[in-house]
């Protein structure tokens, strides 16, 4: 009875979600007396997740698996689940795994708990923290099925090194079995830059910028400090950014270490959207901003004068600091 | 083409969130109930359909008689019946297996619900219901095009967007994209005339399967002042030495 762990990878390399989910299966799996299996599709480094706290993998090498497909995907751990006698399903929260989770749960009659943010609080009852109302609450939900699916959270649990003995086993991939003629066509991916879901710090900018010829400046930014860029609902609204830059309630959720917020007012749907980011700074020149109230650290000023002094002061930064 | 929309009943999106009864249950005091804005687009989308290719466009929810205003809303922006399964929806397995009763047996070609609800964000009843009726199914769609049978799809990838082909019947998990923003449709007053006579059917739930309880409640803890910098330096200083994030 093993801790199972679904750990992305692309192109042969684990995301860094991987490596944070794999960390989190290793501590529950203490908590259950048991150990941590994962289950990889093509990836090249599999010995690395023994770092992490994983003690098995099993490895799916079948180029028909390059493609993410959500129906395959979840039949092949579906599979795995019941090899490996799991009762406990670990996942990231990216769009993929939001993607395959519930068909799994569907072939698992498992109940799914995503969003999750912390170790479990008991195993019996399985109880876990995860965040509700778009980050304006935490529920503390209970699974009651045989087997379990947790969602954990990007950047809530942290990666954590615990060196443990592996080994990996080759497995041949699953088909769904249900009906599923869904098939990639194209994948359009910005490549070597950080995204809003995995990266460290997101720089994100609003209204204030007064249009989208001025956002050179917020992309310089983000490029010093290897952030993702983002925006306000009215900024991807208006057609300034594309709407997958959409920070808040109805867009996508921010849960970095750093998010800088240059001219966003902070209406109470953006703040949901970032208030599981860890430290928020302000960059406005009204210092009413709602954002202020929400935020750790601010100045206040003329975005177009702080941001070029910022990009050139991080910059001396970060040669003097590595 | 025959199109179902699942409809979820949420706090409007500037609520503020309060629990009662000890925590163990969300504050409904003075909020303001909407159709989830994920599914908002799908019903959207829904109705281009029907008006540039021809559908019937179908409502469903689960809940109680409190959430019918909002189905007449939806009624109101032009869908044509509602179903509502006459249960709480506590769970997303459940409301999916009571959703999947309505799809079993009303022929439907293609079932849209939002990706999310902004409530309890579970995120999995339009894939759990599209693996409940065999239907193919595609997340966190932001571009939804039919043609016959075939189906185009673009959804959100972390870093970028998919392309995707499919065939009807499908199960779309919708969001944003499916339509602008400025798309979305306000009912007018021949609408909400019109709402009033369309048929809302209540449905009795079948037994179904609550894998999982919300048992508790409670908020993030209130955020200390803000820090505010002189200068360019100072702040660096700060993000380096106190929040130790550069």
């Amino acid at each position: 009875m093993s801790v199972l762990v679904y750990t992305e990878s692309e192109k042969g390399k684990f995301k860094k979600n991987a490596l944070e989910v794999a960390s989190y299966a290793s501590a529950v799996a203490k908590m259950m007396g048991t150990t941590v299996t994962a289950i990889a599709f093509n990836s090249t480094e599999n010995e690395s997740l023994g770092e992490y706290g994983v003690s098995k993998v099993l490895h799916i090498k079948d180029e028909t698996f390059n493609t993410f497909n959500a129906g395959d995907y979840a039949a092949t751990i579906a599979q795995a689940v019941k090899s490996t006698d799991a009762k406990l399903v670990i996942l990231s929260s990216s769009t993929d795994t939001k993607y395959l989770a519930p068909l799994l749960a569907a072939k698992l009659t498992a109940g799914y708990a995503p969003n999750v943010v912390a170790a479990p609080e008991s195993i019996t009852p399985f109880m876990v923290k995860r965040t509700a109302f778009s980050n304006k609450g935490f529920a503390h939900t209970q699974i009651d099925t045989d087997v379990k699916i947790v969602g954990v959270s990007n950047n809530a649990f942290g990666a954590h090194e615990n060196k443990t003995a592996i080994t990996v086993e080759e497995i041949s991939g699953s088909k769904d079995d249900k009906k599923n003629d869904t098939k990639s066509v194209d994948i359009d991916k910005v490549v070597g830059k950080a995204t809003i879901a995995d990266a460290d710090i997101v720089v994100s900018a609003g209204r204030g910028l007064k249009g989208p010829e001025n956002w050179g400046m917020i992309e310089e930014l983000a490029n010093v400090l290897g952030a993702a860029t983002a925006c306000s609902k009215p900024v991807s609204d208006l057609g300034w950014r594309p709407h997958g830059e959409h920070v808040g309630q109805t867009g996508k959720p921010v849960a970095s270490n750093l998010y800088i917020a240059i001219g966003i007012s902070g209406a109470i749907q953006h703040l949901a959207g970032v208030s599981a980011s860890k430290t928020k700074v302000v960059i406005n020149n009204d210092p009413e901003a709602p954002f202020f109230k929400a935020a750790d650290y601010g100045i206040v000023g003329d975005a177009f004068e702080v941001v070029p002094e910022l990009i050139e002061k991080l910059k001396d930064f970060k040669a003097q600091n590595g | 083409m025959k199109i179902l929309v699942c409809i979820s009943n949420v706090p409007d999106t500037t609520s503020k969130i309060n629990f009662s009864e000890g925590d163990t249950k969300f504050d409904t005091n003075g909020v303001q109930f909407v159709i989830n804005p994920n599914d908002e687009f799908g019903l959207t989308r829904a109705m281009w359909f029907k008006e540039k290719q021809g559908a019937t466009v179908h409502i469903a929810t689960v809940g109680g008689p409190n959430v019918e205003p909002t189905m007449r809303k939806a009624l109101a922006i032009g869908a044509d019946e509602a179903f509502r399964i006459n249960a709480e929806p506590t769970d997303g397995f459940y409301v999916a297996q009571q959703l999947a009763e309505i799809v079993k047996n009303g022929g439907y070609d293609l079932v849209i619900g939002g990706k999310e609800s902004i409530d309890y964000n579970g995120g999995m009843v339009p894939g759990i219901l599209a693996s409940l009726t065999n239907m193919n199914f595609i997340n966190s769609c932001i571009s939804l095009e039919i043609d016959g049978n075939n189906v185009s799809a673009v959804r959100e990838i972390d870093g970028g967007k998919e392309t995707l082909s499919s065939s009807l019947p499908i199960v779309i998990g919708g969001q944003k994209g499916l339509v602008a923003e400025s798309d979305l449709r306000i009912p007018n007053m021949r609408g909400i005339m019109m709402a009033r006579k369309k048929n809302l059917g209540i449905l009795e739930p079948v037994d179904g399967l609550n894998a999982t309880e919300d048992k508790k409640f409670d908020k993030p803890a209130a955020k200390g002042q803000v820090k505010l910098a002189d200068n360019v330096d100072q702040l660096i200083d700060l993000l380096h030495k106190e929040a130790k994030v550069i």
